[in-house]
C-alpha cells in the first residue's frame, strides 16, 4: 500500500505529456482542422525548451520557450492549410517530420547536458492526505496545469461562447461562414492552441519527465496523443480517461516484468496499444461510440464569393 | 497574418502549368535548402552536386536509389487508393513488416530446400500478410465504427512487438549465438541481383508494373471511379453501387497486400533474414511520398525516386559535406511544404481583398 | 602495439566457417598488407545507428573517432554515417569504401552480415566491426568486456542496499545484456547473500521516458539501487529524484546526479581506435578478434564516490583483480537457474566464448529471460 502513492505518481508524470499534447490537438480538430504533426511540434518545443532552459539557466522560462515554438511551428501549418488550403494529412505529415530534422538541428549542442530538477509543489493540507496527497497533491508544476488545462478545454469548449463558435465551425465551416462566422480566424486560434500544448507537452517530456535533451526523445507520443483524440471521440473525459488508461497500462506493465510473472516482455509492451484498441471496442459495443470526429475534420476550407 | 488574402478557383489549369508546378517548388525548396546549407557554412553548389547530381549520374549510385525507391513506390501505391477514398490508413510500416514476417515465415519453413517456388510462396505469403494485418482496421472501422486512424497506427507498435518476439523466440537461429535474428534465408529464398556487383533486383521492375496497373484501374475501371468517387463524394459512390463498406475493405486489402509485398521483399532481396527494425519506418515515408506525388500513380512513382535520391545523397552529403542527417529530413518536409502550397495555387489563385471575409 | 589477442571459440564459425583453426590462423598471421601512402591522408570511416547525439553508444563510439583525429593531427580524415538503420545498412558502408576510406568502424551488432558483404568487395578495404562473432580476412571484430564492470557495481550494490533489492533496467535480452546482469548479480551475491534483483525490460535502447518509468516501477517494487543497461540517464536521474542511488552508463554520468550516483561504466573506445589507426598507418594492421575490458582501458570506472571507505576499498580491489586477471566475473563453478552447473570450459572461469553467447540466468534470479 504504501507503493501506491508512488505508482499514482509514475503513472499521472507517464500520462501527463500525451494529455497536453492530446488536450491540444482535441480542441483543433474540433475546429476541424487535423493536424497529424503533434509528434513534430512536441519534439521542436522538448529541444527549444532545454535549449532556452540552459541559456537562460531557467527551467520556468524553458518550458514556457518549448510552448511558444511548438506554437510557431503551429503557425507553419496554420498558414499553408488556411491560406493554401493544402490537405492537411499531408501537412500534418510534413510538419513533423521537418520538425524532427529542425529539432536535431536545434539540440546540437545540448546533447548531454544536465538540467536540474524543479521543485516540486505541494498543495498545502491536501498533501497531507494518506496516499492521495502525495500521488495527487504534490507534483511538478506543469502537472497541476495540465489538470486545470482539463477544465479550461473542457469549460470553454462546451460553455464559453468562443468554445460554441468554434464547434459550429467544425462542425459545419459552409454554415457557420454563411452565417458570418470568420472561420479561419477561430480556426487559426483553435491551432494555435494546439501547437503551444504540444510545445508544452515536448518541453515537458526535455525539462521534467527526463531532464536531458536527445534526438528522438518523444518516440512516438506525439502519435499516441493524436490516438487518443480518436479515442476521446468528442469528451474531454474520454481523452482524460484515455491518457490515464494508456499511462497507467504502460506502469502496470513495467511492474508486471519486474514482478517476474512469466509473460513475454513484448506482449506486456503490446499491452497499451491493444487495450486502447479493446477500450475503444468495448465502450462501441455498450454503444458509446461518443460523439465522433467534427463534422468538417480534415477538408480544406475555401469559402465562396 | 493578413485574411485578406483569398483563393479564388481557377477555371481551367493549363498542362505547362500542371507540370511546371512541382519543378517550381522543387526550386524554392532547394533555394531555401541552399539558404541554409550557406548559412552552415558550408557551399549550397556544392551540396547540390552530392544530394541531386552524384546519385543520378553515378551508376552505383543510380542503382542504390532504385533499389531504395521500390518499398516507396510500391507502398505508397497502395496507400493512394485508401487517400483517394478518404480512408486513413496511416499503419502501412504495420502491414510492410507482417509482409516480412509471412514471407521469411515461409523462407524460415522452407530453409534447407531450394526450388523456383519458394519465391513466389514468399510472395504470396507476404502480401497475404500484410492483407491479413490491414482488414483488422478495415474491419472494426466497418463493424464497429472505429477509427481506422487510431486502429492502424496502433498496430503498427504490435506489429514491431511480435517481430521482436518471433526473432528472439521460435525463430531465433539455433546458430546464432542467442542474437536476435532469424537464420540467414538460402539462395533460393533471396531475390538475386540483376547485375553484377551491384545490388538492384527483380523487384523494382515488379514495382513499374504496380504502377502501370494502378495508372489503368484509376483510369480505366470502374472501381477506380469508384474509389475516387467514395472519397469525393460518398452518396454518390452508394448511387453507382458501391458499397461504403466494401470499397473500405477493398482499399484496405489492395494497400496492406501491397506494403507486405514490399515488405517480403525487402526482407528476401536486401536483409536476408528477419531482425528486429527492418522496417526502417519506411512505411511512414510512403506517406509522404503518397502526397509529395499528389495521390497519382505516377505523382508515386516520380516522388519515390525523389525521396530515394535525397536519402542516398543525404549520405553522401554526410560523407564529402559533412552535413547532418537532420538537415535532409527538415528538407524533405519543406519540400513537401512547398509542393503542397504549390498544388493549391495551381488550382486556386491568391486574391488580395480589402474586407475580410 | 599489438593488440592481445584472445581467439573466442566462436571465431571460426560464420564465414570463416569452413575453415580449420590451423588455415584461420594462418590467414590471421598474412594479415592484410595496408598501402601506406605517406603524402596522403588516411581516411577512416565509421558506422552509427543512432544519432552522435545520442549520449549513449553512438556518441562513445563519435568519442573515440575524435580521439584519431587528435592523436595523429594531419595524418588522417574521419568521416561518419549516423542513424543507419541496420537492415539497410549495407549501402551506407559501400558508400564509406567505395570514396576512399580506407579503415572502417561498423558498430552495431546488425551490421554483420553487411559488413562482410562489402569486405568481400573491397579487399583492399580493412573493416573493423563492433561485437559481431564473424570474420574475414579484412574483417576484425572486437568487443569489450563490459560485464567487468558490472561485476564491480554488483559488489557495491550489494553492499549499499538496505532493503536487499537491486533494480535492473534492461534494453533488450541478448547475451552482452544477460552476461551484464549475471555479473552484476554474482557481484552482489558475493558480498551479501539475501540480496535479490528485479529486472524491467525497457525493450528499446533509447527511449528516456520508458526508461525511467522501468527505473520508477523498479523502485516502487522496493528496490533502493538501480542499474541500468539502456543508454540515456534517465534511470539514474529517476533514482535520484527519489534519494536512491545509481550507476552511470556508457558515460561518466556524474553530473546527472551528482549526490546520487556511485561510480559509472565507461565505454572507452578510443584507444583501441587509436591503436587499429595506428596499425594500418604502420601498415601492419590484421584481422583479429578482441574481447577485452578494464585491462586495456576499454572499459574503465567512473570515480567511486557516495559510499563509504570500506566499499570503496572493495570497489578498487575489485577492479584491480580484474585488471590483472587475477579474478573474473565468471569464476567456476557458475550454477545456472535450473540448477545444473555449467561447464567450465575455461579452466577456472568461463571462456570468452561462454560469456558472448550467454543466454541463461544464473541460480538466484527469479523469472525467466524474455524470449
Amino acid at each position: 500500500m504504501e507503493m501506491l502513492p508512488f505508482i499514482l505518481a509514475t503513472v499521472f508524470t507517464a500520462a501527463t505529456p500525451l494529455l497536453i499534447a492530446a488536450l491540444g490537438e482535441h480542441v483543433t480538430e474540433r475546429a476541424g482542422v487535423l493536424n497529424l504533426g503533434v509528434e513534430g511540434m512536441m519534439i521542436v518545443g522538448a529541444a527549444t525548451g532545454f535549449a532556452a532552459a540552459v541559456l537562460t539557466d531557467s527551467s520556468v522560462l524553458g518550458i514556457l520557450a518549448g510552448a511558444l515554438a511548438g506554437m510557431a511551428l503551429s503557425a507553419v501549418f496554420a498558414l499553408m492549410v488556411l491560406v493554401f488550403a493544402t490537405n492537411q494529412v499531408a501537412t500534418g505529415l510534413a510538419l513533423t517530420i521537418m520538425g524532427l530534422g529542425l529539432a536535431g538541428l536545434i539540440g546540437q549542442g545540448f546533447v548531454g547536458q544536465p538540467r536540474a530538477a524543479i521543485p516540486p509543489v505541494k498543495i498545502p493540507l491536501l498533501s497531507e492526505i494518506p496516499v492521495l496527497g502525495k500521488a495527487i497533491f504534490t507534483g511538478d508544476f506543469v502537472f497541476f496545469l495540465s489538470l486545470a488545462l482539463i477544465g479550461f478545454v473542457a469549460w470553454g469548449l462546451n460553455r464559453s461562447r468562443f468554445g460554441l463558435l468554434l464547434r459550429a465551425v467544425g462542425e459545419s465551416h459552409g454554415s457557420a461562414h454563411a452565417l458570418g462566422l470568420p472561420v479561419k480566424r477561430i480556426r487559426l486560434v483553435a491551432i494555435l492552441f494546439g501547437g503551444l500544448l504540444a510545445g508544452l507537452a515536448g518541453a515537458y517530456l526535455s525539462l521534467i519527465y527526463t531532464r536531458f535533451w536527445s534526438p528522438g526523445m518523444s518516440a512516438g507520443r506525439g502519435w499516441i496523443a493524436l490516438a487518443l483524440v480518436v479515442f476521446a471521440a468528442g469528451h474531454v473525459w474520454r481523452l482524460v480517461l484515455g491518457a490515464y488508461l494508456f499511462g497507467g497500462i504502460t506502469v502496470a506493465q513495467l511492474h508486471a516484468q519486474a514482478g517476474a510473472i512469466g509473460l513475454p516482455s513484448q506482449f506486456l509492451s503490446a499491452l497499451p496499444y491493444l487495450m486502447t484498441i479493446a477500450a475503444l471496442l468495448f465502450l462501441s459495443i455498450s454503444g458509446r461510440k461518443g460523439a465522433g470526429a467534427a463534422g468538417s475534420l480534415g477538408q480544406p476550407f475555401v469559402p465562396e464569393r | 497574418m493578413s485574411f485578406n488574402l483569398a483563393l479564388v478557383p481557377r477555371r481551367e489549369v493549363s498542362l505547362i502549368r500542371q507540370v511546371l508546378t512541382p519543378v517550381l517548388a522543387l526550386v524554392v525548396a532547394l533555394l531555401i535548402g541552399g539558404l541554409i546549407v550557406w548559412l552552415m557554412g558550408r557551399s549550397p553548389a556544392k551540396a547540390f552536386d552530392v544530394f541531386l547530381r552524384e546519385p543520378l549520374t553515378d551508376p552505383w549510385a543510380l542503382q542504390e536509389v532504385l533499389l531504395k525507391s521500390t518499398p516507396l513506390m510500391l507502398i505508397s501505391i497502395g496507400l493512394i487508393f485508401c487517400f483517394r477514398a478518404n480512408r486513413w490508413n496511416i499503419g502501412a510500416e504495420g502491414q510492410f513488416l507482417l509482409g516480412g514476417i509471412f514471407g521469411g515465415g515461409v523462407a524460415i519453413a522452407t530453409h534447407g530446400l531450394a526450388g523456383p517456388w519458394i519465391l513466389p510462396l514468399m510472395m504470396l505469403a507476404g502480401v497475404a500478410g500484410g492483407m491479413l494485418y490491414a482488414a483488422i482496421p478495415a474491419v472494426l472501422r466497418n463493424r464497429f465504427g472505429i477509427s481506422e486512424i487510431l486502429t492502424s497506427l496502433m498496430l503498427v507498435y504490435v506489429a514491431e512487438l511480435l517481430l521482436d518476439y518471433l526473432v528472439r523466440g521460435p525463430w531465433r537461429d539455433p546458430k546464432g549465438f542467442n542474437f536476435p535474428q532469424s537464420v540467414p534465408f538460402t539462395d533460393a529464398a533471396q531475390l538475386q541481383p540483376l547485375f553484377e556487383g551491384g545490388r538492384l533486383h527483380a523487384g523494382f521492375a515488379l514495382a513499374l508494373l504496380v504502377v502501370l496497373v494502378a495508372i489503368l484501374v484509376f483510369r480505366r475501371s470502374l472501381f477506380g471511379f469508384a474509389v475516387k468517387a467514395s472519397g469525393e463524394a460518398p452518396r454518390a459512390a452508394n448511387f453507382a453501387g458501391f458499397n461504403e463498406m466494401r470499397i473500405t475493405l477493398v482499399v484496405f486489402l489492395i494497400s496492406g497486400g501491397l506494403a507486405g509485398l514490399a515488405g517480403m521483399i525487402e526482407v528476401s532481396g536486401q536483409v536476408g533474414q528477419l531482425r528486429p527494425g527492418f522496417g526502417q519506418g519506411l512505411g511512414f515515408t510512403a506517406i509522404i511520398v503518397a502526397f509529395l506525388g499528389r495521390l497519382s500513380p505516377v505523382g508515386a512513382m516520380l516522388s519515390s525516386l525523389v525521396i530515394a535520391v535525397l536519402l542516398i545523397g543525404a549520405e553522401s552529403a554526410q560523407v564529402s559535406l559533412k552535413l547532418p542527417f537532420d538537415l535532409t529530413r527538415f528538407f524533405m518536409g519543406m519540400l513537401l511544404l512547398c509542393v503542397l502550397a504549390g498544388e493549391s495555387l495551381n488550382r486556386y489563385r491568391l486574391e488580395f481583398r480589402k474586407e475580410t471575409a | 602495439m599489438p593488440a592481445r589477442r584472445k581467439t573466442l571459440g566462436i571465431a571460426y564459425l560464420g564465414v570463416v566457417m569452413s575453415r580449420t583453426g590451423f588455415l584461420a590462423a594462418v590467414a590471421l598471421s598474412l594479415g592484410v598488407a595496408a598501402p601506406a601512402f605517406a603524402q596522403e591522408k588516411l581516411k577512416v570511416g565509421f558506422i552509427y545507428v543512432g544519432p552522435v547525439g545520442d549520449f549513449g553508444w553512438s556518441y562513445q563510439h563519435d568519442e573515440g573517432r575524435k580521439a584519431i583525429e587528435k592523436a595523429f593531427p594531419g595524418r588522417v580524415e574521419t568521416t561518419f554515417i549516423e542513424s543507419v538503420p541496420e537492415a539497410d545498412s549495407e549501402r551506407s558502408i559501400e558508400q564509406l569504401a567505395r570514396t576512399g576510406h580506407k579503415l572502417i568502424f561498423t558498430t552495431s551488432f546488425g551490421y554483420m552480415e553487411p559488413t562482410l558483404k562489402v569486405a568481400k568487395k573491397y579487399p583492399n578495404v580493412m573493416f573493423e566491426h563492433a561485437t559481431g562473432f564473424k570474420r574475414d580476412k579484412n574483417v576484425a571484430t572486437y568487443s569489450a568486456k563490459f560485464h567487468e564492470g558490472r561485476f564491480i557495481i554488483g559488489k557495491i550494490a550489494g553492499k549499499m542496499t538496505k532493503t536487499n533489492t537491486l533494480g535492473y533496467v534492461g534494453a533488450m535480452p541478448i547475451p552482452e545484456v544477460i552476461a551484464g546482469i549475471n555479473a552484476f548479480y554474482l557481484g552482489a551475491k558475493s558480498v551479501n547473500p539475501n540480496v535479490k534483483i528485479k529486472i524491467a525490460w525497457a525493450n528499446a535502447w533509447f527511449d528516456p521516458g520508458k526508461e525511467g518509468d522501468a527505473a520508477k516501477a523498479l523502485l516502487d517494487q522496493g528496490a533502493d539501487i538501480i542499474t541500468q543497461h539502456t543508454d540515456s540517464p534517465a534511470p539514474l536521474q529517476q533514482a535520484s529524484a527519489r534519494g536512491k542511488l545509481a550507476f552511470g552508463q556508457a558515460s561518466d554520468m556524474t553530473r546527472f546526479a551528482p549526490n546520487h550516483i556511485l561510480t559509472s561504466i565507461i565505454d572507452d573506445w578510443a584507444p583501441y581506435y587509436v591503436e587499429r589507426t595506428r596499425a594500418v598507418l604502420e601498415g601492419k594492421w590484421q584481422s583479429q578478434d578482441v574481447f577485452d575490458g578494464l585491462a586495456k582501458g576499454k572499459v574503465k570506472m567512473g570515480p567511486y564516490v557516495n559510499m563509504p571507505e570500506d566499499v570503496k576499498q572493495l570497489a578498487e580491489e575489485t577492479e584491480a583483480g580484474l585488471k590483472s586477471g587475477k579474478i573474473d566475473a565468471f569464476m567456476c563453478p557458475i550454477v545456472a537457474q535450473d540448477g545444473k552447473t555449467v561447464e567450465c570450459k575455461g579452466g577456472d572461469r568461463l571462456t570468452d566464448a561462454q560469456v558472448v553467447g550467454m543466454n541463461f540466468y544464473v541460480q538466484g534470479i527469479e523469472g525467466t529471460i524474455p524470449k
